[in-house]
């Protein structure tokens, strides 16, 4: 068994839904991670529970991975609707494994090296056919060189529970599998390359980071209805939160799920909900009362396709309308996005600190593709996090819930303090909290409530600028958010490596837009370019809207993120 | 980190007087003779005679005439949104089960914008008080037909006439699961204390209707007619009897009268204890530690 190492080598599974690909996937993901390799997974499945096509893709490196890679290099296909939906991806080098015999008799572009596997036949005559999955996995670990010992690990460790039978039938599959691909001739150059060393490292899904975030950041209350794809953050706070002797509560509806949030807010706890673009349009009242009242909230929004139900279970970031702007009258809040899993744990603590300073809600926008996507981050130390909490009351002199300070924050009370009375409402009020509809008191008030924001500016890292050291006026530079970072990230190292001279900007304050930090970048680059993956170039908008920078708006929006490639391309064609 | 919540099981107290429980910051709101006067004359009882220390009180609101009550109530309150008053008092609750939650609304808060909360308030026995206060129109809009006015009620929005059938808000949080539902005339402030007294000493949702003449918009529901409809319940009504409660409601309703005084009553577990017990089953805040769940995530 012969072939070059490639450091940086994508698997893509492709089934149907029930067929084990999602274990499949799951497990070379963690016995990559567990071997000391990055890992960086890409999933789609089905809006519909029953059958459908479902795919898992894995990338793995000995390098540090920002995205999930162009196409794959290897595709496993466990049946002929797999195979077709990736038959279009198939290029001279492609190494394809798949079912055979099986349902379906492909046939291999020139150039693509095919390995087929009896996978149901071998599983059946095992008398374990749900274990299909083991065998394509033997076959991939021996083809590719994934660490096998750390797969055997994990076998063993998740099926532990189901008894050492299960273990025993599951592994045996697995030899098996790798028995059936020792006898092929293996002809492609793909393998995995050795991992420089082992880091201590966790490996979560972009939703389970937000979670784990939010119990770093001191999470009290959560309240959460369902709703494809942000479910999961729920799920797993569910599962911990009442360990530590907090609530979380299923609500009847989006409506109700962020009035609880706001109540518990006021209540003096830290709280959140988490939802997708249709929760959160259904949240628009409430949070400019929470703006109006001045009560801490967190609200993640897992964004999806739109708009309305639109591709529920698919990519896209076009929520950023809606999460600056969703409300009626004027009202205001903190807008944060993410790139990658790691920030998915920081910047949930980040948004319970910016909400607990500056009393409003802080929305953070994550993505269909981050949220499922599993990756590598280094295993964090809870304590190494500054947590903020809100200002209260000293119990001196006369208490004014509103009262007009110089930053506009004023200190809250909570519920059981003596002379700290008051009442939160959406209605216009004076200091005391009592309403009030004189013009120099609404203007007064609205005054306040802006200019605590810009103080926030000041509580985020500067946006990343990134530049080769010392390097001048950059022919273009790429302002990117959300998880189309990453993908910026490594298009402009392979674009360097061409040498062009290119730079990129990533702001994760998104309201109030840093617009000094924008302007400064602009003013480094000859043109910008603003990738994003929704229609109307809603981030190209406001940083139009907002700074003097006229950014070419790059937008797509077929469900599926940016690969490094087309942005490549999309610089050269510009510079062409 | 933050205790661990623990159900609520009794009030912080202190003795005051109804008028120690009035807060005079706010300038009267209601018309003259309005029925949320007496709403508030008998939840000003009530607190006096519980005992509830205010500063442990919190009094929720929506959107409306009625919705303005927390304003003169001396304790912590929001005034929030329309048709969200339930599902505020119960962020606030289950945040803080030490304190007593008082939400007051009206028929079009609680049963139209805000209709789709209340069978889970009443399902999860959320620990809080709700005080209906039904005047059988909206008032603070000027008139329109509420899901409680009459059929025949000419109103702003329906100049002709209603086409629609009213429903029963003490039909519909018996069959949602309330467990405690209670009706009085608003005019009647003894009654009306009695029940707010009970349904807050009640361990889970209790919910009372205060019927509330709207002089300026009903000239169906008058006092007068509230007063003269209004049958206090037999006594020998078993009030854990939900099949008897709803037959109290229905043969009052053919008849044209209006039952008053507690109709049902029943005990089961509140959220805030079985989320307590929870909390206790998972092995309790005090073996906490964040490090053994991030360790989950190891590959």
């Amino acid at each position: 068994m012969q072939g070059t190492t490639k450091n940086d080598l994508i698997v893509r599974i492709g089934g149907e839904g029930g067929e084990g690909v999602i274990s499949v996937g799951d497990f070379i993901t963690q016995a990559c991670a567990h071997a000391g390799l990055d890992v960086y997974t890409f999933k789609t499945f089905p809006a519909e529970i029953k059958g459908g096509y479902a795919m898992y893709q894995v990338r793995a490196s000995t390098e540090h991975l920002y995205n999930q890679g162009d196409i794959f290099d290897v595709l496993c296909a466990f049946n002929g609707e797999a195979y077709n939906m990736n038959r279009a991806f198939l290029r001279p080098g492609t190494a394809v494994v798949y079912d055979s015999p099986g349902d379906f008799d492909p046939e291999i572009p020139p150039g693509v090296h095919a390995y087929p596997i009896p996978m149901t036949h071998t599983a059946k005559e095992m008398m374990n056919p749900r274990a299909k999955n083991m065998v394509a996995m033997g076959a991939l670990s021996i083809l590719f060189n994934i660490p096998v010992e750390s797969l055997r690990e994990v076998i063993s460790a998740k099926f532990t529970r189901k008894g050492e039978d299960v273990v025993k039938g599951n592994l045996a599959a697995f030899e098996r599998g790798r028995e059936l691909a020792t006898a092929l001739q293996k002809t492609d150059p793909w393998t995995i390359g050795s991992p420089k060393s082992k880091q201590d490292v966790i490996v979560m899904s972009g939703n389970n980071a937000i979670g784990l975030g939010a119990l770093i950041a001191g999470l009290d209350f959560f309240s959460a209805y369902p709703i494809t794809p942000a479910t999961e953050v729920a799920i797993y706070v569910a599962k911990h939160l009442p360990k530590r002797g907090g609530t979380l509560i299923q609500a009847e509806d989006e409506i109700a799920s962020i009035s609880q949030v706001v109540g518990a807010s006021y209540a003096g706890k830290k709280a959140m909900t988490s939802t997708s673009g249709p929760g959160l349009a259904l949240m628009s009242e409430m949070l400019g009362m929470a703006f109006m009242a001045e009560l801490p909230c967190v609200v993640v929004d897992v964004q999806r396709g739109g708009p309305s139900t639109g591709l529920p279970t698919k990519h896209e970031q076009s929520d950023l309308f809606l999460a600056i702007h969703g409300a009626h009258g004027d009202a205001g809040r903190i807008v944060l996005s993410v790139e990658n899993v790691q920030d998915c744990i920081d910047l949930t603590v980040l948004a319970f600190n910016l909400a607990e300073k500056y009393q409003c809600p802080v929305i953070l926008l994550s993505d269909g593709s981050l949220a499922f996507s599993t990756q590598n981050v280094p295993y964090p130390d809870p304590d190494s996090y500054t947590l903020v909490e809100r200002a209260r009351w000293d119990g001196e002199g006369e208490y004014h819930r509103y009262r007009l300070t110089e930053n506009g924050i004023s200190p809250m009370t909570d519920p059981g303090t003596p002379g700290g009375m008051h009442i939160a409402t959406g209605l216009e009020h004076n200091e005391a909290g009592l309403p009030s509809y004189t013009s120099a008191n609404h203007e007064a008030m609205q005054a306040k409530r802006f200019r605590k924001l810009k103080g926030v500016v000041n509580d985020v890292a500067p946006a990343e600028v990134d530049a080769v050291h010392g390097a001048g006026i950059a022919d273009i530079g790429i302002i990117a958010w959300g998880s189309t970072i990453g993908v910026v990230r490594e298009a402009l190292q392979r674009l360097r490596a061409e040498g062009y001279s290119v730079k990129g900007f990533y702001p994760k304050l998104l309201n109030p837009l840093p617009a000094q930090q924008f302007e400064a970048f602009g003013a480094s680059c000859k043109r910008l370019l603003l990738p994003e993956v929704n229609f109307q170039g809603q981030l190209a908008h406001f940083v139009r809207a907002e700074t003097s920078l006229r950014p070419e708006s790059y937008t797509i929006c077929g469900g599926m993120p940016f690969t490094p490639e087309m942005i490549v391309n999309k610089v050269k064609e510009i510079l062409a | 980190m933050n205790a661990p919540l623990q159900p609520h099981t009794h009030f912080h107290k202190v003795e005051l007087k109804p008028k120690d429980y009035k807060d005079e910051a706010t300038p009267s709101f209601w018309c003259a003779g309005c029925g949320h006067y007496g709403v508030l004359t008998g939840l000003l009882r009530a607190l006096s005679e519980i005992g509830v220390d205010p500063n442990f009180l919190v009094s929720v609101s929506g959107i409306g005439c009625s919705s303005r009550l927390p304003y003169f109530v001396n304790s912590y309150k929001m005034h929030t949104l329309h048709g969200r008053a339930g599902p505020v008092a119960t962020g606030v609750h289950l945040a803080r089960p030490d304190l007593a939650v008082v939400v007051s609304g009206g028929d079009g808060d609680g049963f139209s914008i805000g209709g789709g909360h209340m069978p889970h308030l009443a399902r999860k026995n959320i620990n809080v008080t709700y005080i209906l206060m039904d005047n059988h129109v909206y008032g603070l809009t000027k008139g329109q037909c509420s899901p409680t006015s009459r059929e025949e009620m000419k109103a702003a929005v329906t100049p002709y006439g209603g086409m629609e059938e009213p429903l029963d808000p003490i039909l519909y949080m018996l069959t949602y699961g309330a467990t405690y539902v209670a009706q009085a005339f608003a005019g009647n402030a003894k009654l009306g204390a009695q029940l707010i007294k009970e349904g807050m000493e009640h361990k889970g949702f209790a919910f009372i209707n205060l019927l509330s003449q709207c002089p300026s918009f009903n000239e169906l529901d008058t006092a007068v007619a509230f007063r003269n409809a209004c049958d206090q319940v037999d006594p020998a009504h078993d009030v854990s009897d939900l099949a008897a409660a709803m037959q109290v409601v229905n043969a009052a309703k053919k008849a044209c009268r209006i039952p008053t005084g507690l109709l049902y009553r029943t005990e089961r577990p509140t959220l805030d204890q079985r989320m307590a017990e929870l909390v206790k089953r998972v092995g309790g805040y005090k073996d906490y530690d964040l490090r053994k769940i991030i360790d989950l995530a190891r590959p």
